[in-house]
């Protein structure tokens, strides 16, 4: 592996030098680590022209089967001819930023972030503002001003089911039914990943309750518990293929694509409140490739690559606008439907007050 | 530390180095090394110890008693006594505790065993390289290799509920949660025991035993007054071993628990890497304080135990 890294970066260095000699003289005068848009390049051209300069773009927690990330990355590679580096799918948005931190000044660094909101607001110190060619798509209430962060997709928190073995829940209430024993799964402890706190959040405004406040949402869970029903394993697309979470809290992205590969599997959301959450997109400041950071920004926000979050099963930030333009892959968004009834997201404030709800109380409800 | 470190603790004691006790005989004093060359050989140990303990504890214990604005605090550490903490020190104590008795006592059966095999035989040999392999297979393989016989899906699991219409998990998904734990850990734990214990039954000389019926002690007798007493400080030398092997053991609890972070280096993980608590990265540092004190208290037992033991295993 060394040696393989070792070539790569002599063939970075090779294309940067060739790239130098030959003829970008407008890609080489910008610092592109302080550019906040393409035009501080030149134009989109020279952005591009920047960008290949680099030749490689790291990203970090971006697994190929989360709101089909797969594609958005090997389209860009294709797109592009820029190398990208996918490094710990599986990590947490604050060890994001941590790898942030640990990596700084190395050629490993992730170039941009793909964050939970809690994150988000926390780690500002470590993002660069951008603004892509589409920023006026963006919703306002969708993006930092300044484009330090923006909001790229959201999907409903969906309860995943395999149907060949329980009946289809209808009602938060099913769950406790004897058809689902140690059937009922979280992706993750929800004092930990982003998706089981938003399952405590549906579970909340299903039993009535309000996002000031989880602890309906906690008390269903140690109800759901003390029926037995409640499986503590951490639910992925393996436990999910091997039959060993029956039901499955997810995000309607992450459940869809679940349902694309295991037989069997259906995804449901309950009538009544609809939680969502947005995912943020933000570059790191200390992005070893900035100019390929920032191109990434642009196509992740261009009707190419927004498309293809509708067809991973993800509602991208950008969809009105797509729809009015007509531009919108009208048979990927038929299949998923369109996010409609009493949508719900928490605020910064009551993402806080609920977390040190589930610290305190968490643990002994499922323990 | 994690649970590779721990068999180092005892290969000191594995009847390699003889040590010469006072009343053993005319020992022959080998001259003493002089000036810098008596520690030239000790430094790359040293150094390493420096460079992959010593120095990461006092980082990460030192972030306990810090802000993350790096203002100098006692909260971390007080954190420590909040209830769903403390409830995890609890846990952890009873998961190494348990584990530790369980297989110190169910090790120790096998050492005895043992004994009544050749000591140069076959069988004997197999059984001490599998346990020292054993005593290492820990972390996700184990924890995956559980899943996969008795998991909710596993093959065992199946077998029985098809076969034999029993159903393992009718009390609940015990096998992720802290009573999987227990049965997870004495699978390392036993094979530890009989690795660390092996070499101190040996070191029974088949003298004893004579000169006990010579003096027309019984065999009751050579157990309660020669044996057991001699015993006693390596058995429960090794009992602490484990105790502290159990209590520092990280990856197998990580790959099977994944809800409450029931014990502390799971809590640590959760303090590091949550995405929805946040700012409690220093604490991981003030628990990390409390499990070096209790595995300090622990290895501390350990060395005098072992000072009284290895005076029996020459």
């Amino acid at each position: 592996m060394r040696h393989l890294a070792g070539v790569a970066v002599i063939a970075a260095a090779a294309i940067t030098l060739s790239a130098c000699a030959t003829s970008t003289p407008e890609a080489s005068d910008v610092d592109a680590s302080i550019a906040t848009s393409a035009d501080d390049f030149g134009g989109m051209d020279a952005l591009i022209a920047a960008a290949q300069a680099e030749g490689q773009l790291n990203v970090i927690a971006l697994p190929d089967n989360w709101a089909n990330y797969g594609e958005i990355k090997a389209l860009f590679e294709e797109k592009y001819g820029i190398t990208v580096n996918s490094a710990d799918p599986d990590i947490s948005s604050a060890e994001e930023i941590a790898a942030a931190d640990n990596l700084k000044g190395q050629d490993t660094a992730p170039d941009v972030f793909d964050l939970g909101t809690a994150v988000t607001l926390d780690s500002l110190d470590y993002f660069a503002p951008y603004q892509v060619a589409n920023w006026d798509e963006i919703p306002a209430e969708n993006k930092e001003e300044t484009g330090l962060y923006v909001n790229d997709y959201t999907g409903s928190m969906s309860i995943g089911y395999d149907s060949n073995s329980v009946p289809k829940p209808t009602s938060l209430d099913d769950l406790l039914g004897s058809d689902y024993k140690g059937a009922v799964a979280l992706n993750g402890d929800p004092t930990q990943a982003g998706a089981a706190f938003a399952a405590l959040g549906l579970a909340t405004v299903q039993e009535g309750g309000t996002l000031d406040d989880f602890t309906p949402g906690i008390e269903f869970f140690q109800k759901l518990k003390q029926a037995g029903n409640f499986l503590p394993v951490d639910a992925t697309g393996a436990t999910i293929a091997s039959g060993e979470t029956k039901v499955v809290f997810d995000w309607s992205y992450n459940n869809l694509a679940a349902a694309a590969t295991v037989d069997g599997w259906e995804v449901t959301t309950l009538p009544g409140a609809v939680y969502t959450s947005f995912y943020n997109q933000a570059i790191n400041k200390d992005a070893p490739n900035p100019a390929a950071a920032r191109l990434w920004q642009e196509f992740l926000y261009s009707a190419e690559a927004q498309n293809l979050f509708i067809v991973g099963g993800a509602y991208p930030v950008t969809i009105q606008s797509l729809q009015d333009s007509g531009t919108v892959d009208t048979a990927a968004l038929d299949t998923l439907g369109e996010l409609k009834g009493e949508l719900v997201t928490p605020t910064a404030e009551q993402a806080e007050a609920n977390a040190a709800i589930l610290a305190e109380k968490w643990a002994a409800a499922i323990g | 530390m994690t649970v590779a470190q721990a068999p180092a603790l005892t290969s000191g004691d594995a009847g390699a180095t003889p040590r010469r006790h006072p009343l053993s005989g005319p020992a022959q004093v080998r001259p003493a090394r002089r000036g810098v060359g008596k520690f030239l050989g000790l430094t790359p140990f040293a150094l390493y110890v420096i460079l992959f303990l010593a120095i990461p504890t006092i980082l990460a214990v030192t972030t306990g008693f810090f802000t993350e604005d790096g203002a100098f605090t006692f909260d971390n550490v007080m954190g420590i006594f909040a209830p769903t903490v403390l409830a995890t020190f609890g846990n952890s104590f009873l998961v190494s505790a348990v584990t530790a008795v369980v297989g110190a006592v169910v090790g120790a059966l096998v050492c005895y065993a043992l004994l009544g095999t050749k000591a140069e035989g076959a069988l004997r040999a197999t059984i001490d390289s599998i346990s020292s392999v054993l005593a290492q297979f820990g972390g996700v393989m184990l924890a995956f290799a559980f899943i996969a016989t008795i998991g909710t899906q596993g093959l065992v699991t199946r077998i029985l509920a098809e076969v034999f219409g029993v159903d393992l998990f009718a009390s609940g998904p015990w096998l992720y949660q802290v009573p999987g734990l227990l049965v997870v850990y004495l699978y390392f734990q036993v094979p530890l025991m009989v690795i660390t214990f092996m070499p101190a039954l040996e070191g029974l000389k088949i003298t004893w035993a004579e000169a006990n019926a010579t003096l027309g002690g019984t065999p009751f007798t050579y157990w309660t007054r020669i044996a057991i007493p001699v015993l006693a400080p390596s058995f429960i030398g090794s009992l602490l071993l484990l105790f502290a092997n159990a209590f520092s053991s990280y990856a197998t609890a990580a790959a099977l628990v994944s809800q409450g972070s029931p014990i502390v280096p799971l809590q640590i993980r959760g303090a590091l890497i949550s995405e929805t608590v946040l700012g409690r990265e220093n604490m991981a540092g003030a628990l990390a304080l409390g499990m070096i004190v209790v595995m300090v208290v622990v290895m501390w037992g350990y060395s005098v135990l072992q000072s009284r033991t290895s005076r029996w295993q020459k």
